[in-house]
């Protein structure tokens, strides 16, 4: 299914935070939102899943997304916000489970235990089933909140700064996770991201926001180029190109003197 | 520590494993509850045995078929049972309410007590007993007066934290400024109110089940019956919340609606067993931490383990007050710190890791 957002807009009380936002993901295709800090990546993923509510239209399907009703959202779309509040009292195995909210009514059957084991084994975190959730690492309590949106069985998949907390390997791990399952289940990611190598090496395209705007939407080689940066980052960069995939060394501030 | 199994049949056996072993739990705390209910109607100043206490109970739910020693049905029927089954419907509604608080506001402090709403019935009785002519402040005044400053209290914190957005925090801060500012104007009153009027106040404070009787037990019974199971009904929502309100939101969970309800449903509860009972505290905010340390903080089980593990220290608290310096009896709402304390300090030090 296709996520299609057009001319989207929202104020935080007077401050516009985004003007005119339009893009698309397609199933299957992990996109990526880059922009420097207040560039309005988060309000973007927020407005989409509804969680703030935007001027300007946001289809999913045939569907406007702020005319389901909030468990029919649910069922389509699954949400990993940055700050990563665990359950309490909670094993991971449980966690996970209350993913599965938007699919059942009150007990707990065979096909939803199936389910989130199936998906602990896929992220390879099934050795913490029953460790609690406040007992584990930041690298491995973001795979627990990826499988709690996996087991949601989202066509939709949105992440906010997925991998900002965490240390290179499970950078790499948790991007691995979502590309596969993108491609897997015809998922369409879509990621906040501040890493612009993560980004260039793992998703179809991005979109580069900057004040609110988008200045380019395009595969990452098309769109992450050195003069890009300089403009929306002010920073010099290098982008060179290792095995068909760019490169980006951050030189210096605009303005200093390398 | 649980045994981890690495291929998938296990994970899932385990699991349901744990899922049985929850419902256990409660079922065993039930039994508990029931032997300990015989022996607190057997004990007191005229003792009877257990037997004759079964008898008597039977006599009277099926007449006809038991013969009883009339002495020892008369001392069960009028003045023993009510006040047991009180103790036992008391306690499983205060820690329900106290589990549902806790979890709906992600705070562990969270509980009738800390939210105002005890102090807010406890300025109710004190503003019948002091202000109100001593014709008029009946046992009935102070009931409906206590139930209705309660649930002022209940509509303040949502009125106030409205204002914010119905975020657990601000309905915490909304929560404890009612309060200091009910036990403030509870002490002005005391102030200003007379040796008597002071000492029925305390007295109200301290927490009693001296003054149950069927027709109360009947009420408050209604109350909890009818708002545990909205509540149990509610626990996937309960357990979104924990995850943060932005991911409950994204599991199609209605926040604010879903958290004033639950919020409206423990005050309820609450208000209709402290208007009668007086200030009995700590079992709201201490069963359902000691729920969590046995069985976990899945609120599909631990709501009702919760209320269970109240109404074991309630009926426990209860029967140890009036049987420990007896003829005197020992207000409940003491008994039950000193009985839920140690308790909870032997789990809280046994168990290391961070649970909450």
């Amino acid at each position: 299914m296709r996520l299609e957002v057009q001319d989207l807009s929202f104020s935080y009380e007077k401050r516009q935070v985004l003007d005119g936002i339009s893009l698309a993901v397609e199933g299957g295709e992990v996109v990526g939102v880059l922009g420097p800090n207040g560039s309005g990546k988060t309000t973007l993923i927020k407005c989409i899943n509804h969680i703030l509510v935007p001027e300007g239209s946001v289809r999913f399907g045939d569907r406007d997304i702020g005319s389901m009703h909030p468990v029919e959202r649910a069922r389509r779309i699954a949400y990993v916000p940055q700050a990563l509040s665990v359950g309490m009292a909670m094993s991971v195995f449980e966690s996970v489970m209350i993913g599965r909210r938007p699919h059942v009514s009150w007990g707990i059957g065979e096909d939803d235990i199936a389910m989130v084991t199936a998906t602990l084994g896929d992220l390879g975190i099934q050795e913490l089933a029953f460790r609690k959730v406040t007992q584990i690492s930041g690298g491995e309590r973001q795979k627990v909140m990826i499988a709690r949106a996996l087991v949601q069985d989202p066509a939709l998949l949105l992440l906010d700064e997925p991998t900002s907390a965490l240390d290179l390997r499970h950078q790499l791990e948790v991007m691995g996770i979502l590309r596969f399952h993108a491609e897997r289940k015809q998922i369409g990611v879509l990621l906040a991201i501040h890493d612009l190598n993560l980004a260039a090496r793992f998703c179809d395209r991005v979109v580069i926001l900057s004040h609110g705007r988008v200045r380019g939407d395009g595969p990452p080689a098309e769109i992450l180029t050195e003069e890009m940066i300089r403009e929306v980052y002010g920073v010099r960069a290098m982008v060179t190109r290792e095995s068909g995939i760019s490169v980006i060394v951050p030189v210096s501030p605009e303005g200093e003197v390398p | 520590m649980t045994p981890v199994g690495r291929d998938d049949e296990t994970i899932g056996g385990l699991f349901r494993k744990m899922q049985v072993e929850r419902l256990l739990f409660s079922v065993a705390l039930l039994f508990c509850i029931f032997l300990l209910a015989v022996v607190s109607i057997a004990i007191g100043s005229a003792g009877i045995d257990a037997g004759d206490v079964l008898t008597a109970v039977l006599a009277g739910i099926a007449p006809g078929h038991f013969t009883p020693d009339p002495m020892a049905y008369t001392i069960v029927w009028d003045l023993r049972l009510h006040r047991v089954l009180f103790a036992i419907v008391a306690g499983f509604g205060l820690a329900v309410a106290g589990a549902v608080m806790q979890g709906v506001l992600r705070n562990p402090l969270a509980s009738p007590f800390t939210l105002g709403i005890a102090s807010a019935a406890s300025f109710g009785a004190a503003l019948t007993i002091i202000v109100l002519p001593a014709a008029v402040s009946s046992d009935t005044a102070i009931v409906i007066s206590a139930f209705s400053m309660s649930i002022i209290a209940a509509g303040a914190i949502y009125g106030l934290s409205r204002y914010r957005g119905i975020t657990s925090e601000s309905m915490v801060l909304a929560g404890i400024i009612l309060m200091y500012l009910f036990g403030a104007m509870t002490s002005f009153l005391q102030y200003t109110g007379t040796t008597e009027q002071l000492q029925a106040v305390v007295f109200w404070m301290f927490g009693s089940l001296q003054r149950t009787s069927w027709e109360k037990l009947a009420l408050v019974t209604a109350v909890v019956g009818i708002v545990t199971p909205l509540l149990i009904w509610r626990s996937w929502d309960l357990n979104a919340l924990t995850l943060g309100d932005q991911v409950a939101q994204s599991l199609g969970v209605r926040v604010g609606i879903s958290r004033t309800l639950t919020m409206v449903a423990a005050s309820l509860i609450t208000a209709s067993i402290i208007c009668f009972t007086g200030t009995i505290g700590f079992i709201g905010l201490v069963s359902p931490h000691i729920t969590r340390l046995a069985i976990g903080g899945d609120h599909r089980y631990l709501i009702v383990a919760s209320g269970l593990i109240g109404a074991l220290i309630l009926l426990a608290s209860d029967s140890l007050g009036r049987t420990l310096l007896a003829p005197q009896i020992i207000p409940v709402g003491i008994m039950t710190s000193f009985i839920g304390i140690p308790f909870f300090l032997y789990l809280f030090m046994r168990r290391k890791e961070e649970y909450w």
